[in-house]
C-alpha cells in the first residue's frame, strides 16, 4: 500500500502555490501527481478587454521572473501581423534586456538549487550577485522587475551611450562572480554526489514530452528559439547553443551556468554595436494594426514562450493564446521523479525551474469519444456537492 | 504595556502566503532575506508554519481557489497576528482585479494592518513598511 506525501500548496520549500502528491512505498517514489489552479488569474480573457498598448503591461505580469519574454513574444507576434521591422537600435536594446533577464533568472535558480541541496551559502551568494543585475535594470528601465520596455514597433526607453560603461563594469563583476559560483558548484564533491545520476531525462523522454529550454538542452536536444527561429538581434551576433549530454540535475546546472557566459558575451557584442547606432532611433510609429493572425516566439530563461493573437482591425485582440515553457516541462516530472528516493525527487522537481504563474490555465472535462466539453471547474464542483447531498438524503431515508 | 504590544515586542517571525501572484513580490520578499537587505538583523525570519508566526505577509490577487485557504490560515494563526498586504495586487487586486476568478483583495477576506503598494515594492519598501507597522503600536 503506497503512502501519499503531499508537498504544498503553501509549503516553505516553494515560492508559488502548487500541490504535489508523491505516492511512496517506503522511501521510493512510485508515482507523482500535481494540482495547480491556485494561481489562475484569467489573463487570456483579461487580454481581450485591453488595448494593444495595455496588453504589454498585462503579459509582463504573467510571470515576474521572466517578465521580458512574454512582452517579447507578444511584440514579435504583433509585428508579424502589422508586417513591420523594428529599427536596429531597438533590436539591440531588446536583446540586451532579454539577456540581462536570463542572467538574473539563472542566478536565481542556482541560488534556489543550492537552497534545496542544503547549501545556503550558495543561495546567499547567488542572490547577492544577482543584485547588481537588478540595479542595472533599475538604471535602464526604472524598475527592478517588470520593466515595461516593449511596445509595438520598438522600445519605450533608450539606453544612452553614457550608460554603456556602467553596464560593462557591472557585467565584468557578474562574470567574475559567476566564475566563483561555477567553481564552487563544478568542483564540489558533495554536489557531484548529490546531483549526478539524479532525475535523468533521456533524449527520448524530452522528445516524447515535448520539453523545451535548458531542460531539453541538458539532455542533448539542441532546441533554442533564438537559434531555430531567430528574432531581434540574435542573428546579428555570435553565440552558440549550450548543450550537455547526461540529462541529470548536474547537467541542468551546467547548462544554466554556461548559458550565463553566453549571455554576457551577447550583451557585450550588442553594446559595441549600440555605440555605432544613432541615439534615439528606438521605435517606428504604428498607427493601426490590420486584421489578421500572428504567432510569436521568444526564448525565456525556462524555454520557449509562445503567443498567438487574432485581430479584427480594432484596438483589442479578439483571441490571445499563451503557452509558457513550464507547461510542457512540468509533465516531465513523471519520468524524472518516479523510482527515486523522496529527497532526490524534490531536487528533480526544482531542477526543471518550474514557473507556475506562467502555466495556470482553465480546466475542463472533455468527453473522450466525442471530444465535447462536458464540465468546467465550477460545474465539477457543483456535481461533487450534489453527489454528497444525494448521499446524505439516502442515508437519512434509510434511517 | 498591553497584551498586543507585549506580543510584538521582540523578534517577529514571518509567514509568507503567495496568492495568485506573478512571483515578483515573492522574490522581492525572499530578497529581503539575502545579504544586501538582511532582514534577520531585525530578528525577523521566514517560518514554515503559520502556527509559529507573528506576521502574515500576503501578496498577489486572491482567486476563488485561494480564498478558502487564506481564511483557513488566518483562523489557524495564533492571535494576535499582524497581516501585511504586499504589492498592488495584495492591496487592491491591481491589474487582475477585473479577472473572472478574482475573489476580492486581501482586506475583503481578512483584516489587514498594513499595506505596502508597488508593482513590485522594492525590498527597501517592504522593510520600511514592516518597521513602520512595528513603531505604530
Amino acid at each position: 500500500m503506497s503512502k501519499i506525501i503531499p508537498i504544498g500548496p503553501y509549503h516553505p520549500l516553494q515560492e508559488e502555490p502548487e500541490l504535489f502528491k508523491l505516492y511512496c512505498e517506503g522511501e521510493i517514489v512510485k508515482d507523482i501527481k500535481w494540482e495547480t489552479g491556485y494561481n489562475h488569474r484569467g489573463i487570456e480573457k483579461l487580454s481581450q478587454s485591453r488595448t494593444f498598448d495595455q496588453v504589454f503591461f498585462l503579459v509582463e505580469r504573467i510571470c515576474g521572473i521572466c517578465s521580458t519574454s512574454h512582452p517579447f513574444a507578444f511584440a514579435n507576434c504583433m509585428e508579424e501581423i502589422a508586417g513591420i521591422e523594428v529599427p536596429d537600435r531597438a533590436k539591440y536594446i531588446r536583446t540586451i534586456i532579454a539577456e540581462l533577464e536570463r542572467i538574473h533568472s539563472h542566478l536565481l535558480w542556482v541560488g534556489l538549487a543550492g537552497h534545496f541541496l542544503g547549501y545556503n551559502t550558495v543561495f546567499m551568494w547567488a542572490w547577492k550577485y544577482r543584485e547588481p543585475v537588478l540595479d542595472l535594470f533599475e538604471m535602464i528601465t526604472g524598475n527592478r522587475n517588470s520593466y515595461a520596455m516593449f511596445k509595438i514597433g520598438g522600445v519605450r526607453r533608450d539606453i544612452e551611450n553614457n550608460k554603456i560603461t556602467r553596464i560593462k563594469e557591472t557585467l565584468d563583476l557578474v562574470k567574475k562572480k559567476t566564475d566563483l559560483l561555477a567553481g564552487a558548484v563544478m568542483d564540489d564533491p558533495v554536489i557531484h554526489a548529490r546531483t549526478k545520476g539524479v532525475g535523468i531525462l533521456t533524449k527520448e523522454d524530452i522528445v516524447n514530452y515535448g520539453a523545451v529550454g535548458p531542460v531539453a538542452r541538458a539532455s542533448g536536444v539542441a532546441i533554442d528559439v533564438r537559434h531555430d527561429d531567430p528574432y531581434a538581434a540574435y542573428p546579428l551576433v555570435n553565440w552558440k547553443v549550450i548543450t550537455a549530454q547526461s540529462g541529470d540535475v548536474f547537467a541542468k546546472a551546467e547548462v544554466r551556468l554556461l548559458e550565463m557566459y553566453e549571455s554576457i558575451s551577447i550583451i557585450d557584442q550588442c553594446l559595441a554595436r549600440l555605440k555605432k547606432e544613432k541615439e534615439g532611433e528606438t521605435e517606428i510609429v504604428v498607427k493601426e494594426v490590420p486584421e489578421g493572425i500572428g504567432t510569436g516566439h521568444a526564448e525565456a530563461p525556462r524555454g520557449e514562450v509562445f503567443h498567438f493573437v487574432k485581430t479584427d482591425g480594432s484596438n483589442y485582440p479578439v483571441r490571445h493564446k499563451i503557452r509558457a515553457p513550464s507547461y510542457v516541462n512540468i509533465a516531465t516530472f513523471r519520468k524524472s521523479c518516479v523510482g527515486q528516493t523522496i529527497s532526490d525527487a524534490t531536487l528533480s522537481l526544482a531542477a526543471v525551474d518550474p514557473c507556475y504563474c506562467c502555466t495556470e490555465r482553465m480546466a475542463y472535462a472533455f468527453d473522450v469519444e466525442t471530444g465535447k466539453k462536458i464540465y468546467n471547474g465550477n460545474e465539477l464542483l457543483a456535481l461533487s456537492q450534489s453527489k454528497t447531498e444525494a448521499i446524505i438524503k439516502r442515508i437519512k431515508t434509510e434511517l | 504595556m498591553g497584551f498586543k504590544e507585549y506580543c510584538f515586542k521582540k523578534s517577529l517571525w514571518l509567514f509568507h502566503f503567495g496568492g495568485a501572484s506573478c512571483n515578483n513580490c515573492d522574490i522581492e520578499i525572499l530578497d529581503c532575506l539575502t545579504p544586501r537587505y538582511d532582514v534577520e538583523r531585525f530578528g525577523m525570519q521566514l517560518v514554515g508554519s503559520i502556527r509559529h508566526a507573528d506576521v502574515l505577509l500576503v501578496n498577489g490577487s486572491i482567486n476563488r481557489r485561494d480564498k478558502a485557504r487564506l481564511l483557513d490560515l488566518y483562523h489557524q494563526a495564533p492571535k494576535p497576528i499582524l497581516v501585511v498586504a504586499i504589492g498592488a495586487c495584495g492591496c487592491t487586486g491591481g491589474i487582475f482585479a477585473e479577472g473572472d476568478t478574482f475573489a476580492g483583495p486581501v482586506d475583503k477576506i481578512i483584516p489587514v494592518d498594513a499595506y505596502i503598494p508597488g508593482c513590485p515594492p522594492k525590498p527597501e519598501a517592504i522593510l520600511a513598511g514592516i518597521v513602520k507597522l512595528l513603531n505604530k503600536k
